[in-house]
């Protein structure tokens, strides 16, 4: 009975090894004057909107480059963007990875979450291949001593004390709420923005939370409201960040509402539709709008895959200083351009970028945004760094 | 004692849509002793279609917000019972015969495979539902409540009066009483079996929709991944009461609904700050947990001894 | 056909050479498969077949509870979660602990067998979907629990997960490096591959051996039916609950390799969706027989990452990208389970005791089993 078995073994194992094999037709090697990067964002899935959108800033950022023409050591190269879904799972992320290395690319943008970004890091950085994320926020991904990390978005910490401070300094409001959606980045942000609401003087009133597939948050709402906060601060995404606000004002309560880049998009408007009106959000980066090439930029991308949802400017940057940084470098190999990519001074649509030791941006800037009639209305933009 | 009753009426508004999805859980089983995951997904479509048509007819019809409401609704019910038919058809029937964990794969995979298609038909986006209920609040003892909650929990009770009528005052009931009893002796009875389980999984459809377009309308956007968890509580809700229990699954959504709402309100306090609303679902389960190890089929389930 | 096939092998092997042959043809490809992997398709693949063969070991695990026992278990997961963490705890930062893979991995697989206890003991009451739906909020319980315990005290780390946690050390050999040997480069997904196979024979083997044990046999006495079972002197407590310890363990080793694997480990790895996917890989393979299951384990690791090429397969065939290949690659993996579901009810490979069943042609004992498996009961 276990030699039938072992026989049946051995007949799969064959038949996998020729679709292994007959798969192999797939890969295709890469031409000398092409530069290959790799976008690796969710595709798939609940958050696949957010990650279509830094695909596309990438994208974007490669085609306007092709037409521009860009010269590496002297020779014309094509850049080529090769996409990726991780499905914002640690494990899949891993495997992709290690995909991209086998196709051999310079260079990485991604990935969307940080829960994704952290262990693929180690994967790039085995590889001595550069990875700059577009919007991981956690500080865990750039502190693990790797040189090949790096970010063009703030991270938690900067963001969550402009934030902390905003909410007690500027708006006078000294009981907070704060809710998260325990998602590495929710949980990570309002963690900080607690500690800085301490620091400013201000107190804690009720802290609650809830999921990012969650629904109904009329409980802990009432709980908040039995606790007398003044204003609510969220640290998540939009598709529970909107209907949040709509059922805070169905249960008659009256408190601000905080929130970061995670609703800071154009879909927080459509869903929170006119009970959204007076939320507060801050943004990472200078306003677009005032940016140098940002106006086009903005145009450029509206035109061609509809409206930005939120990371796109940062994904198209970071293909840029990526880019960059190779042409300083004269090459295009990740050994030769890595510590050109340590000395960047590049003028950004998000603003100046250019690293720290660890790979995080120097210069932080937060911009503070407030939903006036289903618009997001620029209020001010505030420094994040250390004093 | 305002911040209890809120949470009270809380707790009933999300548990009377509990109930109804419980509802469609409770029925398949009674009948096939099949749990079907992919119930969660046939809520979801009920959304997404009354959504779709509701969006359809505000933008090209001059009719009354209300009487749209009313199609979309209807649309949402009827497409849903269609959905429920086919499920059954095409995944479930041809196993009729075959291991019991068989059919628990064919429902994942067709969970799986309706939110994919409804992914390809309404996009990724996530679809906040027209404001065309003009949104009224009351206060009642200190606590909030909408017009929106008062409809959600009248209509749940209206619901569940009727299927109770139907399940005990009518043909069809009997009828499905028997077959749940028992198939064989039925269709000598001269019921036919296939007629009835199609019968109750249209009727399960049917209370979906209902329940989806609660939920779209009252807490927020509809979205293709939005039926799995509800359709998970619901299950849990489903068992809590007392699985193929029609009385199990109405009290068995109320009370996860309570016992969300006040855990999540009230676990900080029970533990002295040291669980917060984070541990709410866990509270849920826990609760879950105890009462099955205590009343092993459930709330409402009968007491049978073992292999009777 | 593959009957067929079948009885043409049942005929081969008589011949004692064939046998041989066949298990050594079998090893030099197991040896080899990174390597021919890695040149044809690439080392992400070898990536993937270092995941299939983690999966391999739960779906064995799970196995032993669902396919021999016959109990539903949908929390499966939470137990390689176990094993996971606590590998993570010892090994990282974190607490500033450093211990070996030797002394962490029986400790996982002992705390995941305890775990399996806690589980079982106040469960062994409930049957069937009761069953279910309790395994399932364990698994969830312990995801929560670890995405939160890192307030008031710092545990898990909560939702940021745990980082830097050492790579699987053996013998001095680091499984984190690239070895050079007679002028091959071994990389560190192959050097895993190796060591990930070798638990993964170990598991096989203890399996094997416990299918025909006198465990074994209780383990389906009691799936078959539970009050006979007693009555023939079995302590069906105790028996199961050996089931669940031991199903367990295997999901704690496997757990703890992964953590040694990914460096990186955080609470999202664990949902219950992964739980779903364990069992469709055993009842999908073939439940209660060791090939299928593993079979099953290969299939659902590999078949996903199959569909990526989806969209190549769209450019030859169409000449361009109809359909963005990332939004289908679910669809076609549900409508797989569901069409070889439909066309294979008891799995691709069934047990040959199950299969008898089915070839007998006696509805009688089919429905027996089909009552058996978990007990119903109005």
């Amino acid at each position: 009975m276990k030699a039938v078995a072992l026989g049946r073994g051995t007949q799969i194992f064959g038949l996998i090894t020729v679709v292994l094999l007959a798969l192999n037709g797939c890969q295709q090697k890469s031409a000398s004057n092409v530069v290959r990067i790799g976008s690796v964002a969710p595709l798939t899935g609940a958050q696949s909107h957010y990650g279509k959108d830094n695909d596309n800033g990438a994208r974007l950022a490669v085609d306007e480059l092709n037409a521009k023409g860009v010269i590496i050591g002297g020779k014309k190269v094509t850049i080529e963007l090769i996409s990726e879904d991780d499905q914002a799972d640690p494990r899949t992320a891993t495997i992709v990875a290690q995909k991209l290395i086998d196709k051999q690319v310079k260079g990485v943008i991604g990935h969307l979450n940080s829960g994704t970004s952290i262990p693929a890091s180690k994967i790039y950085h085995d590889a001595g291949i550069p990875q700059i994320s577009p919007s991981a926020t956690a500080i865990a991904y750039t502190a693990q001593g790797f040189n090949s990390t790096f970010r063009v978005m703030t991270n938690d910490r900067q963001q969550g004390k402009v934030l902390g401070e905003y909410a007690v300094k500027k708006l006078g409001n000294k009981a907070v709420a704060i809710i998260d959606d325990r998602t590495a980045y929710g949980q990570g942000l309002a963690d900080e923005v607690a500690k800085a609401v301490e620091a400013a003087g201000g107190k804690i009133a009720s802290r609650q939370y809830t999921t990012d597939s969650a629904t109904d948050f009329t409980a802990i709402l009432t709980a908040i409201k039995g606790a007398n906060a003044d204003v609510v601060f969220y640290g998540g995404m939009d598709p529970q960040g909107a209907p949040l606000v709509k059922q805070m004002r169905n249960l008659g309560l009256h408190a601000n509402y905080l929130g970061a880049d995670g609703i800071k998009t154009l879909e927080y408007l459509t869903l929170a539709g006119k009970d959204g009106d007076a939320t507060i959000a801050s943004m990472p980066g200078l306003p677009l709008e005032k940016m140098p090439g940002g106006k086009e930029f903005n145009a450029k991308f509206t035109a061609k895959y509809g409206p930005i949802q939120v990371y796109a400017p940062y994904a198209y940057d970071a293909v840029n200083v990526l880019i960059d940084a190779m042409v300083r470098a004269g090459s295009s190999d990740p050994a030769k351009y890595l510590p050109e990519l340590h000395k960047t001074q590049f003028k950004g649509v998000t603003g100046d970028i250019s690293f720290d030791d660890n790979g995080d941006v120097k210069a932080v800037a937060i911009t503070l945004y407030k939903d006036v009639n289903g618009q997001w209305e620029l209020l001010e933009t505030l420094s994040g760094n250390a004093p | 004692m305002d911040i209890f009753v809120q949470q009270l009426i809380n707790g009933l508004v999300l548990g009377s849509i509990y109930a109804l999805i419980a509802l469609g859980y409770t029925m398949v089983y009674g009948i096939l002793e099949l749990i079907n995951f992919a119930h969660g997904e046939v809520t979801m479509f009920g959304a997404m279609i009354c959504l779709a048509i509701l969006n359809a007819l505000l933008l090209h019809s001059g009719l009354p917000p209300l009487l749209i409401l009313g199609i979309g609704l209807v649309g949402a019910i009827g497409f849903c019972m269609v959905l429920g038919y086919a499920l059954e058809r095409i995944a479930y029937r041809p196993l009729r015969h075959a291991p019991r964990l068989a059919p628990l794969i064919t429902a994942i995979g067709m969970s799986i495979v309706l939110q994919n298609v409804a992914m390809l038909i309404w996009g990724k986006k996530f679809l906040s539902f027209p404001d065309i209920i003009p949104i009224q609040r009351f206060t009642i003892a200190g606590a909030n409540i909408t017009n929106l909650q008062i409809v959600i929990i009248l209509l749940a009770i209206l619901i569940m009066i009727c299927l109770w009528l139907l399940i005990h005052r009518t043909r069809l009931g009997r009828a499905m009483r028997a077959t749940a009893q028992s198939p064989e002796l039925a269709s000598l009875m001269g019921i036919n079996p296939n007629t009835i389980i199609s019968a109750t999984f249209m009727i399960g459809g049917a209370l979906g929709a209902v329940a989806g377009v609660m939920v779209n309308a009252y807490y927020g956007p509809a979205h293709y991944t939005m039926g799995f968890m509800l359709g998970l509580k619901a299950f849990t809700a489903a068992v809590l009461g007392g699985i193929g229990n029609i009385t199990g699954a109405m009290f068995g959504g109320l009370l996860l609904g309570l016992i969300e709402s006040f855990g999540a309100g009230y676990i900080g306090q029970l533990t002295g700050g040291f669980m917060g609303s984070n541990y709410q679902h866990v509270f849920a389960f826990f609760v879950l947990i105890l009462i099955l190890v205590f009343r092993p089929s459930g709330l409402f389930g009968e007491r049978v001894g073992e292999r009777a | 056909m593959i009957a067929k096939l079948q009885s043409k092998w049942q005929h081969a092997k008589q011949d004692r050479r064939v046998v041989y042959a066949t298990w050594i043809v079998l090893a030099l490809l197991l040896l080899l498969l990174p390597f021919v992997t890695g040149m044809t398709l690439g080392r992400g693949w070898v990536r993937i077949i270092d995941f299939a063969l983690l999966y391999i070991m739960l779906a064995l695990g799970l196995n032993i509870v669902v396919g021999y026992a016959g109990l539903l278990d949908l929390g499966y997961i939470a137990f390689y979660a176990v094993g996971a963490y606590l590998y993570a705890l010892l090994a990282s930062p974190q607490f500033g602990l450093h211990w070996p893979v030797w002394a962490i991995l029986p400790l996982g697989a002992l705390t995941a067998g305890l775990f399996g206890v806690l589980l079982g003991a106040p469960t062994l009451k409930l049957r069937g979907d009761y069953l279910a739906i309790v395994t399932l909020g364990f698994g969830e319980i312990v995801r929560i629990f670890l995405t939160n315990l890192n307030a008031p005290y710092n545990i898990t780390n909560g939702p940021q997960g745990i980082s830097r946690i050492d790579p699987i050390v053996i013998a001095g050999v680091d499984l984190h490096r690239t070895y050079h040997l007679f002028g091959l480069s071994i990389p560190s997904t192959y050097l895993y591959y190796y060591l990930f196979l070798s638990f993964c024979l170990a598991i096989i083997f203890v399996c094997v051996r416990l299918q025909d044990s006198r465990i074994g046999r209780a383990w389906v006495a009691i799936r078959e039916d539970e009050i006979a079972a007693s009555a023939m002197g079995i302590n069906t407590r105790n028996i199961k609950l050996l089931a669940f310890a031991m199903g367990a363990s295997f999901g704690g080793i496997s757990g703890g390799l992964f953590a040694g694997f990914q460096g990186f480990i955080s609470p999202e790895s664990f949902t219950l969706f992964e739980s779903i996917i364990v069992v469709c890989m055993i009842v999908l393979g073939g439940m209660g027989n060791i090939t299928g299951v593993i079979l099953g384990a290969i299939l659902l690791t590999v078949f996903p990452e199959a569909l990526r090429y989806l969209g190549e397969l769209q450019r030859l065939v169409f000449g361009q990208i109809l359909v963005d290949p990332n939004d289908l690659r679910l669809l076609i993996f549900g409508l797989a389970l569901v069409l070889i579901m439909i066309f294979r009810p008891s799995g691709l490979l069934p047990s040959v005791r199950r299969e008898r069943e089915f070839a007998a042609d006696n509805s009688s004992v089919l429905e027996q089993e089909q009552e058996s498996l978990y007990d119903q009961q109005r």
